[in-house]
């Protein structure tokens, strides 16, 4: 499944706006073992990081206690129209990228 | 505490239930055992008071409870599909009354647990030596924000049987062949879990027969569920892709509505569908916030071997309000309690320590006429809640359907049975 983003898509200048991401991962933490025993290995997503019209606004790195399927939600101020652009990089070269655009009035 | 503001009435009525409490309660304690007062007829309270004066017949046992006729929840989804009557669901408390318990037809209003006193809204002071409380739930519509009362009459919640489950069975009568119902399920702790999905099945069953191009839409703020794949299963075989659902981190979490245009509006996405069922987040019944029962969780905590309130001392608190730990909140969880409470309020006023409960919740899930599926566990206290121990069983998820027929046979006869033991 694609990333879930929830932007407005419209704002007025200078109002808050919250900014939601959903992507789905299983975000095996490293720690668990199979019934023979045997690591399973660590696969998770590392870092996040939203850009607004390319300027970096938000960065979150995420670590094994992160549950599946990590949800981010964050507040920034529509200073512009545009687009944001999201990145998720992880474990064992995982890339993905989401974009959303915004009108601001 | 209450949080309700207090009026120059109530502040009124307080010092005269407390005037009452002085004048009155020592010659009324001294004739009996003992005097419980029960608050709620539902499952657990009927179910409780009945116990109480069969397991000790000098004791003075009060149920107070404003409706004079209680709607029963389960089996209401069949209700809403159309396959029973509303009259089926619908119990009095003549028999209870018939083996003297005193069955008061009025609303509480306060609850002085100082005075170890009750007050209800013609403002009389009722004395306790032991307070029962069995409120069931409210809806906590804080956390959704567009929903309230008024809401729930143009998207029903249904999740108290009565008026609203009829308002959701006339909205799908009067739907358009090819429309969707959508049904918003809210996080646990809620009343009895698995029923919002037993509903999707049943009205997906309704829709199949008559309006066959329609759609079932979950909006789930779970990404599991209890039964999953037994309903999953029956889903597939039953209704193939008439149930669409969209849990939590598919974005299926329910943040607000909007009533005016039938707008249900989740953390990725709106739906405007031609049906909606929105079951809110809950909390317990006011009265146990009346009382002070109830912790930041809007729950009562409680001791799970007399279901004594961890807040509030002799007032006890069972079915759905109470912090069951690992006990599904449903009729059966509620009724088992309310028998085990009596027990323990019987030993408590003789002085004689409470016994450990093992109590049995059932839980049986129709997803259409003559396919049913169940839920047993068995639990007792260890620590603050209740945690299950061995000896549950769940229906196998591979199973003829000789078995699914028999168990929705049983199912009925568990709905006569639990129904008889506590209001026939």
């Amino acid at each position: 499944m694609a990333a879930l983003i929830n932007v407005p898509s419209r704002a007025k200048r200078g109002d808050i706006i919250e900014i939601r991401t959903l992507t789905s991962h299983i975000m095996e933490t490293g720690f668990r073992r199979t019934v023979d025993g045997a690591l399973v290995p660590r696969d998770i997503i590392t870092s996040f990081t939203c850009r607004y019209n390319g300027t970096e606004i938000f960065r979150a790195d995420l670590f094994p206690a992160i549950a599946a399927n990590p949800y981010l939600s964050f507040f920034t101020v529509a200073k512009e129209s545009g687009k944001f652009e999201f990145a998720w990089i992880g474990d064992n070269g995982y890339s993905s990228t989401a974009s959303a655009s915004i009108t601001v009035e | 505490m209450t949080t309700r503001p207090m009026t120059r009435r109530t502040a009124v009525l307080g010092i005269t239930a407390a005037a009452a409490t002085l004048a009155r309660p020592a010659v009324l304690r001294a004739q009996s055992t003992g005097r419980v007062v029960v608050v709620g007829g539902g499952f657990g309270g009927a179910a409780c008071a009945r116990a109480l004066k069969r397991a000790q017949g000098d004791l003075q046992v009060i149920l107070i409870e404003p409706n004079a006729v209680f709607t029963s929840c389960p089996f209401s989804n069949e209700v809403i599909a159309g396959l029973r009557n509303i009259e089926a669901q619908q119990f009095d408390h003549d028999k209870l009354a018939a083996e003297s318990v005193t069955v008061i037809g009025q609303a509480v209003t306060a609850i002085e647990p100082q005075q170890r006193s009750v007050l209800t809204a013609d403002a009389v002071a009722l004395p306790y030596d032991r307070l029962v409380l069995s409120p069931g739930i409210d809806f906590h519509f804080e956390a959704l924000p567009g929903y309230d009362e008024a809401a729930s009459e143009k998207m029903p919640h249904a999740w108290k049987a009565g008026a609203q489950t009829m308002l959701l069975r006339r909205q799908l009568e009067a739907m358009d062949d090819g429309g969707t119902v959508a049904i918003a399920i809210p996080a646990n702790p809620s009343r009895c879990p698995p029923a919002p999905y037993e509903r999707a099945s049943l009205i997906a069953h309704y829709l199949k027969t008559k309006k066959p191009r329609s759609k079932v839409l979950i909006l789930d703020a779970k990404d599991n569920f209890s039964q999953q794949r037994l309903f999953e299963k029956a889903w597939n075989e039953l209704y193939g892709d008439m149930i669409e659902r969209i849990g939590l981190s598919q974005g299926g979490r329910v943040t607000s509505v909007d009533p005016a245009t039938r707008t249900i509006i989740t953390e990725f996405g709106n739906y405007t569908p031609d049906v909606a069922n929105v079951i809110p987040p809950q909390r317990a019944g006011h009265i146990a916030e009346l009382a002070g029962a109830t912790d930041a969780t809007g729950w009562c905590p409680i001791d799970p071997v007399t279901f004594e309130s961890k807040l509030v001392k002799n007032v006890h608190v069972i079915g759905d309000a109470c912090l069951g730990g690992g006990i599904p909140k449903s009729a059966s969880a509620a009724s088992a309690q309310g028998k085990a409470c009596a027990a323990a309020i019987v030993n408590l006023l003789a002085g004689r320590a409470p016994e450990m409960p093992r109590l049995t919740g059932v839980c049986y899930n129709t997803v259409a006429p003559g396919y049913g599926f169940s839920l047993a566990g068995n639990y007792q206290p260890k620590g603050d809640i209740f945690a299950e121990v061995e000896g549950g069983v769940t229906s196998p998820v591979d199973a003829p359907r000789e078995l699914r027929a028999r168990e929705a046979a049983e199912a009925e006869r568990w709905f006569q049975t639990i129904t008889a033991d506590t209001f026939g």
